[in-house]
């Protein structure tokens, strides 16, 4: 017994913190680089098409998200399989476009207005009838500037 | 019941943990794709309500892409695939043999595109896509030929110039109520 008990008379030596600032500044930065992706999740189907005449979307603020594809698996029990228009989180209808686009526009400061851009992320097997619509109501509600949402296309 | 707490537990060496840190940093920041929004950039017509007024134009200005239900290309009434699109319009918008049924100039010249409703966003895209190309393919071109320079590094002024000596005119009129699948 004797030899289990025996005590060194010191403290128990302690796990070395000096790296716990690397891992917490490591967390912090990948969430930093990740949270900013999607701010919304997607109901429909956004396979967007190829295209090579791509522009870039600078500022991430001054635009608009207008998704348009199928329901995916899991709403379409509810919605059905038809092409579908989603304005932020939920499933909207044409009619509801203005609105959407008065919200994100009175949202920011009056000077940066006109350069608010609208981007259709169209998935790339629908058909133009429900995009021809929205792209209607867009010149109806004064939202001329459209970006249709396309990949780059691999050589 | 062996006693706990009297033996000294073990050091971790914790030395190389900041290394571990980074390397996993590093591999994230590697793998993870930031989504930047790409696409095609088009400005819309204003809407009016009155009947736009009808312009007369020669044929010879407009060049008409049609894209119906099945997909299919009609170019000035004759069938195309869009291969060939992009090349046949940069053909038609220069004219560089004087033909008398292609554009005058280019800044007379039209592109007019339609499709049915139950045409195929991807094909319409590719389309337009086409014609956006053969715009930035001539302009490209006439930088290269007057300034020796590519089009982007261009001053701001004499990519205006060039825009307006080559202004990319698509008109897209009302689809026709085809194909639509509902």
């Amino acid at each position: 017994m004797g030899k289990f008990t025996k005590k060194r008379g010191k403290a128990t030596p302690e796990v070395s913190t000096a790296s716990l600032p690397d891992i917490i500044f490591m967390l912090l930065f990948f969430f930093m680089v990740v949270t900013v992706l999607r701010d919304s999740e997607l109901k429909v189907t956004n396979n967007v098409p190829y295209a090579t005449e791509l522009t870039k979307l600078e500022k991430k603020s001054l635009v608009n998200y207008l998704y348009i594809g199928k329901p995916v698996k899991k709403f379409q029990a509810q919605y059905g399989t038809k092409p579908q228009l989603q304005l932020g989180d939920k499933f909207s209808t044409i009619s509801d476009i203005p609105l959407f686009l008065e919200k994100h526009r009175s949202s920011l400061p009056e000077k940066q207005r006109p350069g608010i851009n609208s981007s259709l992320r169209v998935d790339g097997d629908v058909t133009m009838g429900i995009v021809t619509d929205v792209k209607q109501k867009l010149r109806k509600s004064g939202q001329l500037k459209v970006n249709y949402s396309a990949k780059k296309r691999p050589d | 019941m062996p006693k706990r707490g009297s033996r000294k537990a073990p050091e971790v060496n914790a030395g190389s943990m900041a290394d571990i840190a980074f390397l996993l940093l590093i591999f994230f920041l590697v793998t993870t794709t930031i989504d930047v929004d790409k696409g095609v950039l088009v400005k819309l017509p204003p809407w009016s309500e009155d009947e736009p007024e009808i312009e007369k134009m020669k044929t010879r200005n407009v060049y008409s892409v049609l894209v119906n239900a099945q997909n299919q290309l009609l170019v000035r009434g004759e069938p195309q695939s869009v291969k060939d699109l992009r090349e046949n319009a940069k053909e038609f918008i220069m004219n560089p043999a004087k033909r008398d049924d292609m554009a005058e100039k280019p800044t007379k010249a039209i592109i007019s595109i339609k499709n049915d409703r139950g045409t195929n966003y991807k094909t319409y895209l590719e389309v337009y896509n086409e014609l956006k190309a053969a715009y930035n393919e001539l302009r490209e071109e006439e930088a290269q030929r007057t300034y020796g320079k590519s089009f982007e590094y261009l001053s701001k002024d004499l990519r205006r110039k060039i825009r307006s000596e080559i202004p990319l005119v698509i008109s897209e009129a009302e689809p026709t109520n085809f194909g639509e699948d509902n």
